[in-house]
C-alpha cells in the first residue's frame, strides 16, 4: 500500500462529516435563526396553504393579469411545462436558431393580439430566461402591458401604473443589476386592491 | 445604462484590487504557520485530524510524494463520491424517488465524481431531477471544500518552487490541504452562505413541494439545502450548482447582489494569491505585474462579452425594442450582471455562470471559450490560475531570453532546458485533450448523437466548448449539448482527469526542479518581472500560445457563425 493512501482516505472520511455534514447543518441552524423565511424558500401562504415561492415564476395567462417571461422548462416526461420549478433551465437555441425566430414570432404575434397598436414589444416578453423560473420583468415590460390589464380589471390605467412603480425593486446599492417588477407581488396586489 | 453597466464592472474590479492585498496575506500566513485567531481555535480540531490521518504535518515533501499526495486525495475523493452515488437510490431522505426522473448510470455516476473530485464540477444532469439531498451535502458540497483546497495546494506548493533554494522539499500537502479548509474555505463558506440566505437562498431540507399557485395551476417546487453548496461552489472555483439552471436559479442566486458576492467570492483568493506570490519570493513587484496581466485580460474580456451581448439579437422580429440579446438571461441580472458572471466564471475555473452560454451570441460564446482556453490564468481557479500564469511565464522568459541572447531567468531561477520543457508540456495538455477528443467525438456517431438542434457551426462550437471546459477543470456548458450518455460521460471524465492530474503532476516536477537549484542572487542583468516590459512580453505569450493551438477551431466555430449571422 502507498504510504499516502492511508492519509488520503482518512482526510476523506473525515472531512466529509466536517463539510458535508458539520458545514451545512451549521449554516442551516443560522440561517434559520436568522432569516427563516428565507432559508425556508420565500414561500408565500395564502389561506394557510403554499401558492408559491415569490422568487419562482408561476403562470399568469388571464388578460387581467401582468405575465411574466416565456418559460422554456419542461416535465418529467421531457414536453414543454412552463415554469417547472422542479426542473429549471433555458430553451438552450442559440441567436442564428429558425427554431429560436419561430418562437419568438409566435410570441411576438400573441402580444400584438393582445395590445393592439402598442409596439415595440419589450425583449423580455419574447425572450425565455435562462432558468426558466424568472420570477421579474423589466419595469417598460409592465409599462406594456398596464392598458390591458386595467381594462380588464375596470381598474384606472393610473392606478394600475402606480401599483407597478409600488412593486418595482431598484439596483442594488442604487447600481447593481436591473430595476425589475416582481410578477406575482403585482398581480397578488391587484388583486388585494380589488379585495380578491 | 451603459455607463451603470461599466459603473458595476469598475466597482467589482476596484474591490478584487482591495482586497488582494489583506487576502495575499493571510493565505500567506496560513501556509507559514500561523493563521491567527482561527488557529488558536480550530487548532486543537487541525491537529486532531493530522492524528487521525497518521501524518506528520512538518514532514516535508518532495515533488514526487507531493504528486502523489495531491493525486491520492483526488483519487480518494473521486471512489468516494462515485460510491455514494451509485447507492443514492437506498440512500434515505428527499426528494422521493418518484421525483428522480434521471436514472444513476454508472457512467453519470463515474462523470459526476471525477468532475466534482476535479474541481471541474461538470454537470451532465439535473440537480432537482437527479440526486438526493444527502448525495448533494454528503458528496457535492464535501467535493467543493476538497477540491479547492487540493487546487490551493497545489499553488502553495507551485509558489514554495520559486521561493527555495537547493532544497528537494516543496511543503507537506497534508497540512497545506487541511489547513486551507480550516483556517480559509469553511469560515469564508458559513459567511458567504448566511449573505446568500438573506439575499434568499433556500436551505431548506423537505421534499420537492407540489403546490397549486394563485391561479390555481399545479407547480412542483423544489427545494433544498442549496446555499451551502452555491457559497463553495464559487469560493473553492467549482461552479456546480444545487440546481439545473445552477447560477440562474433564483433560489440559488436571488438578486445581483448574491451574484456580485459570488463573483467576489471566486476571483479575490486567486487575485491574492498573486501577492502572496510576490511577499514569499520577495518581489511584491513581480506579485502585481502578475496581478496587472490578469486585470487586462479579465478587463477585455469583460469589454468583449458586453459588446457581443448588447447587441440585439437577429431572431426578434423588427416588432420587438431594441435591446441586448436577453434569450437565456435574467431579467435581476440584466446585461452587466450576466457579463460579469460570464467572465468572472469562465476565467475562474468555476462553471457557474449566471445565463446559459448556449444562447449567447456568436463571439459572446466565443469570447467564454477563449478564456477557458487561455487556460483560465486571469485570477483563474483556486491555485492552479496562478500556476498557469506563471507557466506561462517561464515561457515568456525563455522567448525574452531567445531574443536578447542571455541566459533565462525569473526572480533568481535559471529557466534551463527541463524548465521550458515542462512548461512546454503543461502548455500542450490543453490542445491536447480539447482538439483529440473533439475530432474524436465529430467522427463518431455516438459522440454526434449528443449534438443539439442549433445549426451547424454552433454545434462545433458546441463540442469545442464542452472539451474546453472539462480539460480546463472550469464545467460550464453550451447546454444544448445532450452530454449524459456513455460515449459524452467517460470523454468528458477522460478530459477532466488530463486537466487535473497531467497538469499537476507537470506543474509539481518543475517546482521540484526549480527548488533544486541555487537562486541565484538579481542583478541589473535581471529579468525586470516587475516591469511594463515584462507583462506585456507575457501577456502576449498567453495570447499567443492559445492563438497558435486553438485559432482555426475559434474560426471553424464562433467567428464563422458570427459572420453568417443574417
Amino acid at each position: 500500500m502507498h504510504p499516502q493512501l492511508r492519509p488520503a482516505i482518512v482526510a476523506f472520511l473525515v472531512l466529509t462529516v466536517l463539510t458535508g455534514l458539520g458545514y451545512p447543518l451549521l449554516v442551516a441552524a443560522l440561517a434559520w435563526a436568522a432569516f427563516p423565511d428565507q432559508a425556508g424558500g420565500s414561500l408565500l401562504r395564502k389561506d394557510g396553504r403554499v401558492v408559491g415561492s415569490l422568487l419562482v415564476e408561476q403562470v399568469f395567462n388571464d388578460p387581467g393579469d401582468f405575465w411574466g417571461r416565456p418559460s422554456a422548462t419542461a416535465g418529467a416526461d421531457g414536453k414543454p411545462l412552463p415554469c417547472n420549478a422542479a426542473n429549471s433551465g433555458g430553451a438552450n437555441l442559440c441567436p442564428g436558431s429558425p427554431e429560436l425566430a419561430r418562437l419568438v414570432a409566435e410570441r411576438a404575434a400573441a402580444l400584438r393580439a393582445a395590445h393592439p397598436g402598442q409596439e415595440p414589444i419589450p425583449v423580455d416578453l419574447v425572450t425565455a430566461s435562462g432558468s426558466g423560473l424568472d420570477p421579474h420583468i423589466s419595469p417598460a415590460a409592465a409599462a406594456y402591458q398596464v392598458y390591458r390589464v386595467a381594462k380588464a380589471r375596470g381598474l384606472d390605467q393610473a392606478r394600475v401604473q402606480a401599483l407597478v412603480e409600488q412593486c418595482t425593486e431598484r439596483p442594488q446599492l442604487r447600481l447593481l443589476g436591473e430595476s425589475r417588477v416582481n410578477v406575482l407581488r403585482l398581480n397578488l396586489a391587484l388583486d388585494s386592491l380589488q379585495g380578491r | 445604462m451603459a455607463v451603470l453597466d461599466f459603473a458595476q464592472y469598475a466597482l467589482f474590479l476596484l474591490l478584487v484590487l482591495l482586497a488582494t492585498v489583506p487576502a495575499g496575506r493571510y493565505m500567506e500566513r496560513i501556509f507559514t504557520g500561523d493563521a491567527g485567531l482561527l488557529e488558536r481555535m480550530l487548532g486543537p480540531l487541525e491537529r486532531g485530524i493530522y492524528r487521525l490521518m497518521g501524518v506528520d504535518p512538518r514532514a516535508e515533501m518532495d515533488w514526487r510524494a507531493y504528486t502523489w499526495a495531491f493525486t491520492l486525495a483526488g483519487l480518494a475523493g473521486t471512489a468516494g463520491l462515485f460510491g455514494l452515488l451509485m447507492l443514492q437510490r437506498i440512500l434515505p431522505g428527499p426528494p422521493s424517488d418518484a421525483y428522480l426522473s434521471t436514472p444513476m448510470t454508472w457512467d453519470l455516476a463515474l462523470n459526476t465524481a471525477v468532475s466534482f473530485a476535479t474541481g471541474t464540477t461538470w454537470q451532465a444532469y439535473s440537480g432537482e431531477t437527479t440526486l438526493r439531498h444527502g448525495v448533494q451535502m454528503l458528496g457535492l458540497t464535501t467535493q467543493g471544500f476538497l477540491a479547492g483546497s487540493t487546487g490551493l495546494a497545489l499553488g502553495m506548493a507551485f509558489i514554495r518552487g520559486f521561493v527555495r533554494s537547493r532544497t528537494r522539499h516543496l511543503g507537506n500537502f497534508w497540512s497545506d490541504f487541511i489547513r486551507s479548509v480550516l483556517y480559509l474555505l469553511l469560515p469564508l463558506a458559513v459567511l458567504l452562505a448566511l449573505a446568500l440566505v438573506a439575499q434568499g437562498g433556500a436551505m431548506a431540507f423537505r421534499d420537492h413541494l407540489a403546490l397549486t399557485t394563485v391561479r390555481g395551476n399545479a407547480q412542483l417546487l423544489a427545494l433544498g439545502p442549496a446555499a451551502a453548496l452555491e457559497a463553495i461552489k464559487n469560493l473553492g472555483t467549482n461552479g456546480g450548482g444545487f440546481f439545473g439552471a445552477n447560477g440562474d436559479h433564483p433560489l440559488a442566486n436571488p438578486t445581483p447582489l448574491s451574484n456580485f458576492l459570488g463573483m467576489l467570492a471566486i476571483v479575490v483568493l486567486p487575485a491574492g494569491l498573486t501577492h502572496t506570490f510576490g511577499r514569499m519570493t520577495g518581489r511584491r513587484d513581480a506579485g502585481w505585474m502578475l496581478f496587472a496581466v490578469m486585470a487586462v485580460i479579465f478587463a477585455l474580456g469583460l469589454g468583449g462579452l458586453h459588446w457581443a451581448e448588447a447587441a440585439r439579437s437577429p431572431a426578434l422580429p423588427a416588432s420587438v425594442a431594441q435591446g441586448p440579446n436577453l434569450e437565456g438571461k435574467e431579467v435581476r441580472f440584466g446585461l452587466a450582471q450576466t457579463v460579469l458572471a460570464g467572465v468572472a466564471t469562465s476565467n475562474g475555473a468555476c462553471g457557474s455562470s449566471a445565463a446559459q452560454p448556449e444562447s449567447f451570441s456568436p463571439l459572446g460564446g466565443g469570447v467564454l471559450l477563449f478564456n477557458m482556453l487561455l487556460g483560465e490564468v486571469a485570477f483563474g481557479g483556486l491555485g492552479t490560475g496562478l500556476v498557469g500564469l506563471l507557466m506561462a511565464a517561464v515561457v515568456a522568459v525563455f522567448l525574452a531570453g531567445l531574443m536578447v541572447g542571455r541566459s533565462p531567468e525569473y526572480l533568481g531561477n535559471a529557466i534551463g532546458a527541463s524548465e521550458v520543457r515542462l512548461a512546454i508540456l503543461y502548455a500542450l495538455v490543453m490542445p491536447l485533450a480539447v482538439l483529440s477528443l473533439s475530432a474524436l467525438a465529430l467522427c463518431t456517431a455516438a459522440g454526434r448523437a449528443g449534438l443539439s438542434g442549433n445549426p451547424g457551426m454552433r454545434q462545433f462550437t458546441e463540442v469545442v466548448f464542452a472539451y474546453a471546459s472539462c480539460a480546463a477543470n472550469n464545467g460550464q456548458a453550451m447546454g444544448g449539448l445532450s452530454a449524459n450518455s456513455p460515449f459524452w460521460n467517460l470523454s468528458t471524465a477522460v478530459a477532466m482527469l488530463m486537466g487535473r492530474f497531467a497538469t499537476g503532476a507537470l506543474a509539481f516536477a518543475l517546482a521540484g526542479a526549480l527548488a533544486a537549484q541555487r537562486r541565484r542572487p538579481q542583478g541589473p542583468g535581471s529579468m525586470p518581472a516587475g516591469s511594463m516590459g515584462f507583462g506585456c512580453i507575457l501577456l502576449f505569450t498567453v495570447v499567443l500560445v492559445t492563438g497558435l493551438s486553438f485559432l482555426p477551431v475559434l474560426v471553424l466555430g464562433p467567428v464563422a457563425e458570427q459572420v453568417t449571422l443574417k
